[in-house]
């Protein structure tokens, strides 16, 4: 492969948003018309990345590597593994969505809205693809602008401000810190080493001493564990997505909060193994609480939005979960468990947004019977609800039960606790869709609904075939995610018989 | 070869689902209904051409395993999606196939009216695919597909009229405390793949047979399965969703609620009869939970009057009896329970229905009566099956529970036989008091009402399962060497306990428990017809005199009360607590009121500067000469 494929991928949306910039601003149809094309070729442009990915290898593939500040050993360094792989995928694969479902929901300000949206992909590509930490740190902020934007331009004006700026100081809050363990990392490697360099795959062969680590560690946590968002850090985002347009919510929902448990993946458990085996109690009971604790909450919400945000809560901890138990079906159902995530929330945002167009409500007592009316939404949002909730045969049973059974591997108390998860998962889905969808209409403004759409459909019909062929043949995802978490999970087991020696070495020495 | 098309038989009922799911509603009420029997009777055609292949093979070879792909495979972890065609599944295919194709003939005459037809017949297909794989499946994670997908059919099913409140909240009622059940299984299954590493039935068998009888982890194994078949099959303490229900269009309670889905519990525990009969400790709680739901539940069945409510509480009491078999080691009991039961309780259901059809949606016993005049064919084929459940011989429920009590007497203890006999007797007594209420006396329908009897697709399939209530028994009879062919066939996967040197009972003792049970039964028939017929009044005034009983029997011991104070409210109050409390006063009031001291702070500060020079040169001066006083004075 010669082409700079992982670069055109980055720098092809910038593009798009200068042509967006040209063109005129009150010619709403050309600018989204534009915008889609523009997506589909983005989603078209990652195809190689499927196709070509060598599932057999745990080493970086499409690397590109240029110079741009060598004096500080800084450098333009992209490359995947099978962990980004699957959400660069997701992220391309949702975008021209959300462009159709922009379609009759954003009207004013639409240019500027498109320029976000493209914006906001190149730096979430970015994240992904970095294997340099500066760079990586770069996307990380430049991406946090135009979903600031989004939440505070075109959100629900009422508390749009307040949504937006939350959402921006929790996550830079958590951001200077991690800059700091960066640096702090930085001078460290060029202390002993001799070299300044900000390149990943170099930092990670360093062996940082364990009283270090514990505090780098936290630091990165700390900013990853906002984006998860993981509990007691998470309450930015039933704001964050309330008052955000759908597609914002969309976006933050399925690509976003996937920044923060890739994070843990990429960046704090390879760089610091033997905090993070030291860490193993703390981040499991907190995810095991989010699981349980995201359910309950979400089971007694009113407002549609703030339930699947809270569910999100909840769907995150299983992914946090997973991934701390070292273990190929926990760390591998950990992330089909980010992509199906990705399509159930995603979805479900979508089909709160469709419905909210209608009727410019998202209170659940405002609605019921709505299946009588709108039959074609409420055969989709039945089986979106069935995903979520981890029937088997669709996606989300698929990781759920892969995480659980690594989980209870390594400890049977947090699954047990996590796996009653599932039960809540049935009652607040239910019961919402129970509110929601059945009964009699007894709203007359409900009455005159009308079903979705042709195009409405056409967003639905991708997302469902995924939900379907992930829960039904898991093995075409499972395969390109196996040899880079095989590799992660050695070098995990690895870092955990150093690990005692570590801690122990280490409290002698401050005796 | 036929066994290599296995994996049709789950497919062709869920083709129908497709077709019906995405055409139906274009389609004419009659080609929906063809296409969803159809489906399922070609399934029940390829069982049956695979059972008499089957049957040509000698016993032991009787265990043919297809595997269509992996399904998840990480690290470890390996898991297929494959089918197991042995003498157990082959039992269940049958009668789940069979059963449902005349339960769908049934549904094209009693749904006609129905606006939703074609919706009706794409869940009820897709649920014949579920349950199939469920009893077909190689391994635990696809039975657990199965498993759940039933439990999803029934959720949609039960709010099938999901208008009306109470059939919404009995569907999802019926789905969380599956759920519940569905917990354990999971549990379950964790255990089992990192002790065996596998999921495999055939492979985890084996390996368990290595482990000595009352082990610690497969008897945690054992319990952990047994919530999950108590959810599904509607045991105590989680038996609660099964009458709430009976909220669903009829066959539906005939076909899910009786005769196959709520089964599954005890087609589980005998298909890990290789692990159960090494745990003692679960096979009693198993026993013991059977023996009690089996008393309980007929306790309530005698105070309903809703019909379809006495027949729900039978299923469940006499889901009882099949657990109490299995408990007690007699697994192949158990099953063939579960087969008459599947014909018996389906025509009682249907013929539920078929009254319900003539007196235009009447449930209440009270306003029936006198039916057997314009219903005959309906009244006889509901007496048969009345007969057969009560355990009348010659009648196919007098073989299985016959065998049943005998087991729990000679493998059990003799408290499990006196309930289960305790409970036969109500059994019998409930029944013919629903007969006779519906079907003799005096007419108390509403004279408005045009009384009828249903069309003959509905009437053809009751008598062929009042036939099958008749002669279903007679593939177990007792006592003659070689004449209990459902014995003989089962064995081969069926693992027994080991028994510590049982005796074994001489023919005269089997045939004095015989007469002795068919004593008990006709007993409580006369009781029912000396309340029900020669003294009308009598149940009122016995209903007077033991008032408070009475009260607690009729409102189902409040049980649903007690889980709605003790469990549903506390949870929904924390839930509203860590809301109110936790999230938006706790965790976000730190945020907001750090955000808050900052701003307090700021708005403090911000009055040193004023803009005015003459302060700014007072600050400077003061600031100096604090400096130069520090300077000197040091």
């Amino acid at each position: 492969m010669q082409l700079p494929i992982l670069s055109i991928l980055v720098f092809f949306p910038v593009l798009g948003a200068v042509l967006l910039s040209i063109l005129d601003r009150k010619n709403h149809t050309l600018l989204k018309q534009v915008t889609l094309g523009l997506s589909l070729a983005e989603f078209l442009f990652s195809l190689p990345l499927w196709f070509y990915f060598d599932s057999q290898t745990a080493a970086m593939q499409f690397v590109e590597r240029y110079n741009w500040l060598p004096q500080y050993g800084i450098s333009y360094y992209v490359g995947i593994d099978g962990f980004s792989l699957l959400l660069i995928m997701l992220s391309t694969f949702l975008t021209p969505l959300c462009v159709l479902a922009t379609w009759t929901d954003i009207q004013h300000r639409v240019k500027e809205f498109m320029i976000c949206l493209l914006t906001l992909m190149a730096g979430m590509l970015g994240v992904f693809v970095s294997l340099d930490l500066f760079l990586f740190y770069v996307f990380w902020e430049v991406m946090l602008i135009p979903m600031y934007l989004l939440i505070g331009i075109w959100g629900n004006p009422a508390r749009r401000v307040y949504a937006a700026i939350k959402f921006f100081l929790f996550t830079m809050f958590g951001s200077v810190l991690m800059l700091v363990a960066i640096l702090v990392l930085y001078f460290y490697y060029g202390k002993t080493t001799g070299t300044y360099t900000f390149d990943l795959l170099k930092l990670y062969s360093l062996n940082v001493p364990f009283h270090m680590q514990f505090w780098m560690f936290l630091a990165f946590g700390l900013a990853f564990a906002i984006k998860v968002p993981m509990f007691p850090f998470h309450t930015w985002l039933p704001d964050a997505h309330t008052e955000a347009p759908t597609v914002g919510s969309v976006i933050l929902a399925a690509v976003l909060l996937k920044m923060g448990t890739y994070g843990f993946l990429r960046f704090n458990m390879p760089l610091f193994p033997q905090a993070a085996h030291y860490f193993v109690p703390l981040f499991s009971i907190l995810a095991v609480i989010g699981i349980v604790y995201g359910a309950l909450v979400s089971m007694v919400q009113k407002d549609l939005k703030r339930l699947v945000a809270f569910s999100s809560v909840s769907h995150l901890g299983f992914v946090m979960l997973g991934l701390f138990t070292f273990t190929m079906p926990g760390v591998q159902g950990g992330i089909i468990q980010m992509i199906n995530h990705g399509l159930s929330t995603g979805a479900l945002f979508l089909i709160v947004g469709m419905i909210y167009e209608r009727r410019h409500t998202r209170m659940i007592a405002e609605f019921g019977g709505i299946s009588t009316v709108m039959p074609i939404y409420a055969t989709i949002f039945m089986i979106v609800t069935l995903s979520s909730i981890g029937l088997p045969g669709l996606n989300g049973f698929v990781g759920e039960f892969l995480i659980l059974l690594g989980a209870f591997k390594t400890n049977p108390i947090y699954a047990t606790i996590a796996a009653s998860g599932v039960i809540f998962a049935a009652c607040y889905m239910l019961w919402m869709f129970q509110r929601v969808m059945f009964g009699e209409v007894t709203n007359e403004k409900n009455k005159e609904l009308k079903d979705l759409s042709c195009r409405e459909i056409a967003i639905f019909l991708p997302l469902l075939l995924f939900i379907v062929w992930i829960g039904v043949y898991p093995n075409t995802f499972l395969s390109k995610t196996k040899a880079t978490t095989e590799n992660f999970v050695s070098l995990m087991e690895k870092a955990k018989s150093t690990e005692v020696s570590l801690i122990h070495g280490d409290k002698g020495e401050a005796r | 070869m036929m066994m290599d098309y296995v994996w049709l038989i789950p497919l062709f009922p869920f083709v129908g689902f497709l077709i019906n799911g995405l055409l139906g509603k274009n389609l004419p009420k009659n080609v929906v209904g063809i296409i969803g029997s159809m489906a399922v009777g070609l399934s029940f055609l390829v069982t049956l051409c695979i059972f008499m292949h089957t049957l040509q093979l000698p016993p032991d070879a009787r265990h043919v395993e297809k595997v269509v792909y992996t399904w998840i495979s990480s690290g470890p972890f390996q898991v297929q999606v494959a089918f197991l065609i042995d003498p157990l599944s082959l039992v269940m295919l049958l009668i789940v196939s069979g059963v449902s194709t005349l339960i769908h003939i049934y549904s094209i005459g009693y749904m006609h009216d129905d606006p939703g037809f074609y919706r009706f017949f794409t869940y009820l297909n897709l649920f014949v695919s579920m349950m199939l794989i469920l009893v077909s499946a190689n391994n635990f994670l696809l039975m657990f597909v199965g498993w759940e997908g039933v439990g999803l059919c029934s959720y949609l099913l039960i709010g099938y009229y999901y208008e009306k409140k109470s059939a919404s909240d009995a569907g999802k009622k019926a789905f969380v405390v599956n759920r519940i059940g569905d917990f354990g299984f999971l549990l379950g299954m964790f255990l089992i793949f990192w002790n065996f590493g596998s999921l495999n039935f055939q492979e985890v068998f084996a390996l368990a047979a290595k482990y000595p009888v009352g082990s610690g982890i497969i008897t945690g194994i054992c319990l952990c399965l047994f919530v999950g078949a108590c959810g599904k099959s509607a045991q105590l303490p989680l038996y609660v969703w099964l009458p709430d229900a009976m909220e669903g269009p009829t066959p539906v309670s005939a076909l899910i609620h009786a005769a196959t889905m709520v089964t599954a519990g005890v087609y589980m525990v005998a298909r890990c009869s290789a692990l159960y009969s090494l745990a003692p400790f679960a096979l009693t709680v198993v026993a013991t939970i059977g023996a009690l739901t089996a008393i309980f539940a007929a306790t309530i069945g005698v105070t309903q009057f809703d019909i379809k409510r006495v027949l729900a509480y039978s299923t469940v009491s006499q889901l009882g009896y099949m657990f109490l078999a299995c408990g007690v080691g007699a697994y192949v009991s158990g099953i063939f329970h579960l087969m008459t039961h599947a014909f018996f309780k389906a025509l009682l259901f249907l013929g539920s229905g078929s009254v319900m059809h003539g007196l235009s949606g009447e449930l209440d016993m009270r306003k029936m009566g006198n039916l057997r005049k314009h219903m005959p064919i309906t009244y006889w084929t509901f007496l048969l099956a009345t007969l057969a459940i009560a355990g009348i011989f010659p009648f196919a429920g007098f073989f299985s529970k016959d065998e049943i009590l005998f087991h729990s007497l000679v493998d059990g203890k003799a408290i499990y036989w006196g309930i289960a006999t305790i409970a036969a007797f109500i059994t019998a007594f409930y029944m013919f008091r629903a007969v006779f209420m519906t079907f003799h006396g005096e007419s108390r329908v509403d004279p408005h009402v045009h009384v009828h009897e249903s069309p003959p697709t509905m009437t053809v399939p009751l008598m062929i399962l009042a036939g099958l209530s008749v002669v279903g028994g007679f593939v177990g009879i007792p006592l003659i060497k070689g004449a209990h062919v459902f014995r003989d066939f089962l064995a081969p996967a069926i693992t027994p306990v080991a028994h510590h040197g049982a005796g074994h009972p001489t023919a005269a003792f089997e045939i004095g428990m015989m007469a002795f049970s068919m004593g008990v039964a006709a007993l409580g028939i006369y009781l029912a017809y000396k309340m029900y017929i020669l003294f009308p009044d009598l149940p009122g005034q016995v209903a007077d005199k033991f008032r408070t009983i009475y009260d607690l029997v009729y409102h189902k011991y409040y049980v649903d009360e007690v889980y709605d104070t003790v469990v549903v409210e506390p949870i929904k109050e924390g839930s509203n607590i860590l809301w109110r409390q936790v999230d938006e006063k706790g965790i976000d009031g730190v945020v907001n009121g750090s955000a808050g001291i900052v701003a307090f702070l700021s708005a403090h500060l911000r009055k040193l500067e004023t803009g005015f020079v003459q302060n700014y040169a007072l600050a400077i001066l003061l600031g100096m000469v604090v400096i130069t006083g520090y300077l000197i004075g040091r």
